[in-house]
């Protein structure tokens, strides 16, 4: 069984993920002059069109390459005796420290503690009569789920075909989905959890929601 | 209470005057302003101490200080002006120049396009005991003093749309079009039918359409005026404005600008100087037929005698219009021609017209297009080649016509004679004979050594031509670019989501012809390219030489950069036109060649253009322009340029309309005015891979509409998907692509079909 506490805590010791920027193939490597402690960003943009901070270049065979930051965090290291100096390829470059946001973070642990199943296709889902009464009568906790177990219907272009469960049985958790909603592919529909794990998920992703900073 | 009406509109006109004047500081001005302020201070401390007499004085004085200040306003103040909210705009024309009108297609906000009106209107005219209502289709712009949903006069494409559907509404119904523009320039989305597009159809429905139209124009900007402007009688009224862009626009572009920076006031300024856009500088050019006089500072709503002036000139420019193709005019036409505009009211003449006058209508239109903009370009070509050049026109134009009209006409259809002739004695042969086959087939069987040729193992297997090796040597191009030579790699750009590796530089522009083996993505390449290897330049024979690009409005500092251009690119206008044989088929080309000024159209690229268009219907051949970029009309040029917009596109649908094949293939970016107009016009257009395609640059449209534009929003497959082009084509089959186009393609009236 999982335990959700230890995971927390493990969280909490390194509330970071540290990103190593290699060296993408061979080349000769010219540093953007960025120090330990320095702020970088991804890209950002409404479209993801403007490259993160740049790090640093890599020449081969004339063709001088820009390598940028992949996300937003703080310079750890920066292997400047590399500078001027040719590479293989998967040379690390420098370390980025990436500090968790919440939604990272509540995306973990939900991600280690829960199932989620997914929508195989793009379309509206709704769950099937029994299940529904069910969901609205007494609340989506109350929903067991097991492998096979016919629980929702898809419904696109004007048909509609039942969707069985697979996966591990439990209770529902969450739903991801509104009513008369289009999910696309491959996005969760309902979060699935053991039993006895349902009240210390909830306490855990309360208590991130309001107590984690974000850096 | 009517001396307090009084000094308010004496306030509302001194803030006028501001607004017009800007910062700019006067004695005439200052003047004004201390009385008016002494009356209002006088007024406000005991009223009624200020009398009549004193107000008609100061009444007087506002009319001759205006006056005055009329004769001091630079090309700014005149933007200014047509900017203003209280400007006249078409609601006002609609109620005070009209006898009557409804409005069509929509009721204030709603409306699929709030800034394009359309309304059917009437005047009623006295002819001798009887009334007359004259029916007129009016279009135009409207700005709606500053309403803002009506979005400055600024028209989307679907406002552009819903007025051609109107004009042809006009055309069914045989009544005349009156067009207004009152327009800073068209919206640039490119959401179907997509603001160049509906440009080009629009321009290309009024090349020939049948019914007369005037247009009015107050403000004029660009590609937005052109959509409505193309009209038989064009009047400008004093105080506007008609140019290739917003003075705004030339200043950013002058100065350099990207993203947010603002120009100063003082380069835009003498960008609205240098474009020589006023209603004078356009009738000297011959844009415009007629300056209708404002009131003083502009007119705005409560000039009404200004409303029957303009009353009077529509009706006489209607009249004019009409009475040149009318059959049946006999004194009326001396007397249209003769009376001044305050006389056309006594004049009355039916609009609608027999489909014989129409025909000379569209004609007469045509031709006063063709002939425009003859200043503006540099014929270098000498007297003797140019009376040589016409005397082959003429020989070309005749022979055609007896060989491929007079006797081929008679040919096609001996041959479709026989054709048909042939299929009915094929069809009774296959009666009569296959019951007779199908029964000796049965009595002699033959066995499968009746089969004759190659082993069919063999046929799968071998080489097709083993003789030649499985191995091909050297570069299948005729033309490789000189960029090749360089000993170096690139990164495709599109290596973050396709994984593309280096590509070393001699493979890429040499064996690849700038193609990414990985994900087909094409960089840019040279002209030359495509003239050697696709349109057989060195067989080719090139006309027009010596039409030359030249600096029509003395733009400053623009006579060195033409010349810096001409000198690197060794050609005299950004316009190639040549004949040349694709595949055995003779054909007509225009090229448009990015690296002279950007491959921007003006006068002497416009004039190549359809000349090369009438050689081609002259002599029967397919027509194509291969555009490897433009960045649009040549700003420099001013008017001189915007108007290669209409004449090209006549010449174009001359062309189509004769019959022809008019195929575009795109490469690189083009944009603006050329797509919005003779390029965009095309049945058949088509681009190269990874090249941009759109109305109006990224930044242009984040600048005046306020969205972000996403990247690749110009991209071929996105205007293929929104359905302005109709196919893409890889470079490297462009000639077999092409060659398939001109077999399949186009009308009627071809030499080879």
């Amino acid at each position: 069984m999982l335990n959700i506490k230890e995971l927390l805590d493990e969280v909490k010791a390194s509330p970071y993920r540290e990103i190593v920027v290699a060296a993408p193939h061979t080349g000769v490597v010219e540093f953007a002059g960025l120090k330990p402690g320095d702020q970088v960003h991804g890209r950002r943009g409404e479209f993801k069109e403007k490259p993160g901070t740049l790090l640093a270049h890599l020449t081969r065979e004339r063709n001088r390459k820009p390598i940028t930051a992949p996300e937003k965090g703080e310079v750890e290291s920066v292997r400047t005796e590399l500078e001027g100096q040719f590479v293989e390829a998967g040379e690390p470059l420098a370390t980025i420290r990436h500090f968790l946001t919440r939604k990272e973070v509540i995306e973990r642990i939900l991600q280690e503690a829960l199932f989620l199943f997914r929508a195989p296709e793009r379309a509206k889902y709704y769950f099937v009569p029994e299940v529904d009464q069910k969901l609205k009568v007494s609340g989506k906790r109350s929903v067991k789920v097991s492998e096979g177990m016919e629980l929702m219907i898809v419904s696109r272009m004007k048909r509609e075909t039942p969707l069985a469960y697979s996966g591990p049985e439990g209770i529902i958790h969450s739903v991801y989905f509104g009513r008369g909603d289009n999910v696309d592919e491959g996005a969760p529909l309902i979060g699935v959890c053991p039993e006895d794990q349902l009240t210390v998920i909830q306490d855990v992703v309360a208590r991130i929601q309001s107590e984690w900073e974000e850096a | 209470m009517d001396l307090e009406r009084r000094l308010r509109d004496l306030k509302d006109r001194m803030t006028y005057i501001r607004d017009i004047f800007g910062t700019r500081e006067d004695d005439s001005i200052r003047l004004l302003e201390a009385r008016l302020g002494e009356a209002l201070e006088r007024e406000a401390r005991t009223p009624g101490s200020v009398s009549a007499e004193e107000l008609a004085r100061l009444d007087d004085l506002f009319s001759f200080s205006e006056r005055k200040l009329d004769t001091m306003l630079t090309p700014m103040d005149r933007v200014r002006i047509v900017r203003h909210p209280q400007r006249i705009c078409l609601k006002d024309i609609l109620e005070n120049v009209y006898d009557n009108y409804t409005e069509i297609g929509g009721r204030g906000e709603f409306n699929i396009d709030p800034s394009m009106c359309i309304a059917r209107a009437y005047f009623s005219r006295r002819v001798g005991e009887k009334v007359v209502r004259q029916m007129i289709m009016v279009i135009g712009h409207e700005k709606g003093h500053g309403e803002a949903y009506r979005n400055g006069g600024s028209a989307k494409p679907w406002g552009n749309a819903k007025a051609l559907h109107y004009m042809k509404v006009a055309e069914t119904e045989n009544i005349p079009v009156h067009t207004f523009i009152f327009t800073p320039g068209a919206y640039p989305v490119e959401d179907w039918p997509g603001a160049a597009q509906q440009i080009a159809r629009n321009l290309y429905e009024m090349a020939a359409l049948r019914v007369p139209v005037i247009s009015v124009c107050s403000e004029g900007g660009s590609g937005g005026a052109e959509a409505i402007g193309l009209a038989d009688r064009r009047i400008m009224l004093s105080h506007g404005y008609y140019s290739v862009i917003s003075p705004e626009g030339a200043a950013a572009i002058e100065g350099g600008l990207r993203g947010g920076e603002r120009a100063t006031p003082e380069l835009i300024a003498r960008c609205a100087t240098r474009l020589r856009i006023t209603a004078d500088d356009n009738l000297q050019n011959g844009y415009v037929d007629r300056v209708l006089r404002e009131p003083p500072l502009g007119a705005r709503p409560h000039h009404y005698e200004f409303f029957r002036e303009l009353r009077r000139e529509l009706i006489q420019a209607t009249n004019e219009a009409v009475s040149e193709v009318k059959s049946m005019k006999l004194f009326r036409a001396m007397a249209v021609r003769a009376s001044r505009t305050d006389e056309a009211e006594s004049i009355f003449m039916r609009w609608n017209l027999s489909p014989s006058a129409l025909n000379r209508l569209v004609e007469l239109r045509q031709r006063k297009y063709r002939a425009m903009s003859r200043h503006a370009r540099l014929d270098g070509t000498g007297l003797f080649s140019r009376a040589a050049a016409g005397a082959r026109g003429t020989v070309d134009a005749v022979h055609s016509y007896l060989r491929y009209d007079l006797l081929g006409r008679q040919k096609k259809r001996l041959d479709a004679m026989f054709e048909e002739l042939g299929a009915e004695a094929h069809l009774v042969r296959h009666k009569l004979l296959m019951p007779l086959k199908r029964s000796m087939d049965k009595v002699l069987v033959s066995g499968p050594e009746g089969r004759r040729g190659v082993d069919p193992h063999e046929e799968l297997t071998r080489l097709s031509c083993p003789e030649d090796g499985a191995c091909l040597s050297g570069s299948q191009w005729a033309w490789i670019s000189p960029r090749s030579q360089e000993d170096r790699t690139v990164s495709c750009p599109n290596v973050r989501t396709h994984h593309c590796p280096d590509l070393w530089v001699p493979d890429l522009l040499g064996d690849f012809a700038g193609v990414c083996p990985n994900c087909g993505h094409h960089f840019p390449m040279e002209y030359r390219w495509y003239l050697e290897n696709v349109f057989n330049y060195r067989e080719s024979r090139e006309f027009n030489r010596d039409l030359e690009s030249i600096n029509p409005l003395n733009y400053e500092q623009f006579d060195l950069k033409l010349d810096k251009a001409k000198e690197a690119t060794g050609l005299k206008s950004a316009c190639l036109t040549f004949e040349t044989t694709i595949e055995s088929v003779e054909a007509v080309v225009a090229v448009l060649c990015a690296p002279f000024r950007g491959g921007s159209v003006g006068a002497a690229e416009g004039e190549k253009f359809i000349r090369a268009a009438e050689r081609a219907g002259r002599k029967r051949q397919p027509f194509i322009a291969y555009v490897h970029g433009t960045a649009g009309i040549r700003i420099q040029e001013g008017v001189n340029g915007v108007i290669q917009m209409p004449r090209c596109t006549i010449a174009v649908r001359r062309y189509i309309d004769a019959g022809g094949l008019y195929l575009v293939l795109y490469d690189t970016n083009s944009y603006a005015g050329p797509v919005a107009s003779f390029l965009g016009c095309s049945p058949y257009q088509f681009a190269v891979r990874s090249s941009n395609i759109g109305f109006a640059g990224p930044g242009v449209i984040a600048e005046t509409t306020g969205l972000p534009v996403p990247p690749n929003y110009h991209r071929a497959d996105h205007a293929l998907s929104r359905g302005h082009i109709h196919g893409i084509w890889d470079r490297r089959e462009a000639k077999k692509n092409l060659h398939q186009a001109l077999l399949t393609m186009g009308g009627r009236n071809l030499y080879y079909r």
